[in-house]
């Protein structure tokens, strides 16, 4: 992923004064090939509304039959180029489109997915569980004490682990298939039925599910009986393998585990930062 | 080959303003780094705000944006009136505050995962005032 890509042109369609309307078929071809790209696009038409003028340079594409106009930014900040496309296939268009971009890199569909969680403050209620869960530091705390998601790029592609172990269903992936993780509304029976697979989860625990605000006292008494360091990590191991079995997580996620040392190193750092923010508040 | 209308040519100096006003500005995701939102739903309604006369604006993905806190999800929701045809609101809200850049509470989202392509077009094109999801 290029976390700052570069952000060098605003395409703009241009439909209005000046230029020639395209069909509505061909409009819609042009359009799809440079999203497809991963080019975004202004339709900019006859005196109906786009998005206000921003810090970008500007790709004025155009049917302008062979006379694109030579167009400068009054202000001086920006540059405007203009393209006639008259007569051009969408696959010459967006060929023109990546040569007036140049060597200036972004991302690419295809090449990358961009997954991470995205917490629904509505419902997260600051618990730090997946703070704690997290093995590999997406999460972390704002200077307010607030939960975040603060390392993205961290993020293994296609887990959506941590949504299972919030107990208020407040983490989404908007790229995941079923719902409510996908950010779908959530209803109560849903809610109750995550609130069970965090119960079943929690025993695999070990101190990294300390936070669990549902456990009873008996079953933290029992619990902490059978815990150890070796045998948390044993069974967190066992789940997350069953979570592979069960296709819920990949496979190069377990593989991707840091090390043993490594683990209990950051579920010590994870569980103290936790209590931090937690008592902080 | 791209087939041309009519030709209308007249004045270039209209230019800004055709591009800049924003009454009620009409965002399309083509989620185009995962395919998650049904490609025919999402074709038919931009094919539907291509054969309208709508000024519009589209981006490849948010959630590619919203990954790299992209500064123009700041512009997007300054725009005032906004109505958003991408994926569920809940997500689509989230994405923005995520970023830094929560979305007005009047913007209407509209759902190319559950609706019709029919439904996404009509309220998109609506003269009628937004409506929050």
């Amino acid at each position: 992923m290029i976390t700052h890509t570069h952000r060098p042109l605003r395409v703009v369609l241009y439909e209005g004064n000046g230029s020639i309307q395209l069909p509505a078929e061909s409009r819609a071809k042009v359009m799809m090939a440079l999203l497809d790209k991963g080019y975004t696009v202004t339709r900019s038409s006859f005196g109906a509304p786009a998005m206000p003028h921003d810090e970008r340079n500007l790709l004025v594409l155009g049917a302008f039959e062979g006379k694109a106009p030579a167009l400068e930014d009054a202000t001086g900040k920006i540059t405007i180029d203009t393209c006639d496309i008259t007569g051009l296939e969408p696959d010459a268009i967006v060929a023109l489109v990546d040569k007036s971009r140049g060597e200036k890199t972004m991302n690419e569909p295809g090449k990358w997915k961009p997954w991470f969680p995205v917490i629904d403050y509505s419902r997260c209620t600051n618990c730090m569980q997946c703070l704690s869960f997290c093995l590999f530091d997406v999460y972390g705390v704002s200077d307010d004490n607030k939960i975040q998601v603060q390392n993205n790029d961290n993020c293994k592609t296609n887990c959506p682990a941590c949504s299972r172990v919030c107990p208020e269903v407040a983490i989404m992936f908007p790229k995941y298939q079923a719902g409510p993780i996908n950010g779908d509304e959530i209803n109560e029976n849903e809610a109750g039925r995550e609130k069970i697979k965090v119960d079943i989860s929690s025993l695999l625990g070990g101190d990294i599910y300390s936070a669990l605000k549902d456990r009873s006292a008996a079953a933290k008494s029992r619990f902490s009986k059978e815990r150890s360091p070796d045998k948390a990590l044993d069974e967190r191991k066992k789940c997350l393998t069953k979570l592979v079995g069960d296709g819920f997580i990949p496979a190069d996620v377990l593989a991707s585990l840091p090390s043993t040392e490594e683990i209990l190193k950051k579920a010590e750092i994870a569980k103290a930062r936790a209590a931090a923010a937690l008592a902080a508040q | 080959m791209l087939r041309s209308t009519p030709p209308e040519p007249t004045l270039f100096p209209t230019f800004s303003s055709a591009l800049l006003s924003t009454p009620a500005t009409i965002l399309y995701c083509r989620c185009a780094y995962a395919q998650v939102v049904p490609t025919g739903v999402k074709n038919e309604v931009l094919q539907k705000l291509c054969d309208s006369n709508a000024s519009f604006e589209t981006v490849s993905d948010l959630c590619e944006m919203a990954a790299h806190r992209d500064p123009r999800l700041q512009a997007i929701a300054s725009c005032g009136s906004l109505r958003i045809a991408a994926c569920y609101p809940r997500a689509v809200k989230g994405l923005f505050q995520q970023a830094g850049f929560p979305l007005p509470a009047d913007t209407e989202i509209l759902n190319m995962r559950t609706q019709t392509a029919q439904e996404i077009a009509d309220a998109l094109l609506s003269a009628e005032p937004a409506t929050a999801a």
